[in-house]
């Protein structure tokens, strides 16, 4: 895959403040609905699962249809009880699989 | 500097033409299934008004890239949360935009992604709460250029 996702969350927060994290990955998101030079329509490629963890448990995730924008921007909250790991990962119609993680410190 | 070049002079008097051509809003026909994915994600009950708020320009200009926020009034405890959120587009060629998963973990049942309109249409956002009860939400959205070029 071309680029790194982008995503932007505070490097520490209180004790069960609830965050805002926002994400971005380089994609075409293909609709399937566009037809090339030649007419024949371009086969759908787009990311079609986003999911959002923290230590080990779900968070956010969204199931994306070929209505979402080129280079899929989602933006979501998450409460931090605790100090951790967010683990992103955004799944492909050919099945791989963009991962990235991002680390959390709580407020001392 | 040039206040306005001929691009976007034409897309201006485009837009005009486009805006005094459109019908009503309340005129938006639905174009596709949209009503099979509704009805799918909640089981054939009718979902009340209220709690969501879904914010969306009110007219696009630019149909492939639409910026839309969605908040839905929840204590977002462990016993009582929004689980899921069906948003979708009733003049898309595809119903479907996007189903967003909530968890208590989530804090707040917000989230704001950008989304595309072939078409003048309404978006219509469904919420499923923890404990099965439904709310729905809709907004008209003027698009000026479609945003699914073929």
């Amino acid at each position: 895959m071309a680029d790194k996702p982008r995503i932007k969350l505070p490097k520490e927060a209180a004790k069960g403040e609830v965050i805002q994290i926002k994400t971005l990955v380089s994609h075409v998101m293909e609709s399937g609905q566009r037809k090339d030079a030649q007419g024949k329509a371009i086969p759908r490629k787009i990311i079609n699962k986003f999911a959002c963890e923290f230590n080990g448990k779900p968070v956010f995730s969204c199931a994306l249809e070929p209505a979402i924008s080129a280079n899929p921007y989602v933006q979501f909250s998450a409460k931090v009880d605790e100090a951790g790991t967010f683990k992103f990962s955004w799944t492909d119609d050919d099945g791989t699989v963009i991962t990235a993680e991002e680390k959390i410190a709580l407020k001392a | 500097m040039k206040a306005i070049n001929r691009r976007q002079a034409f897309a201006l008097g485009g837009g005009f033409v486009m805006l005094t051509l459109m019908p009503m809003a309340a005129d938006a026909e639905v174009t596709n299934d949209a009503a099979k994915w509704i009805e799918k994600f909640t089981g054939g009950k009718q979902p009340a008004k209220g709690k969501i708020s879904l914010d969306l320009p009110e007219i696009a200009e630019n149909g492939n890239t639409v910026p839309l926020s969605i908040n839905i009034e929840s204590p977002m405890t462990a016993e009582s949360y929004v689980k899921d959120v069906l948003i979708i587009a009733d003049g898309n060629p595809n119903a479907g935009v996007a189903t967003l998963s909530f968890t208590p973990l989530s804090g707040k049942a917000e989230a704001s992604i950008r989304i595309r309109l072939a078409t003048t249409q309404n978006v219509v956002a469904v919420a499923k709460m923890s404990d099965g009860t439904l709310f729905t939400e809709q907004k008209t959205v003027k698009v000026t250029i479609g945003g699914c070029g073929g």
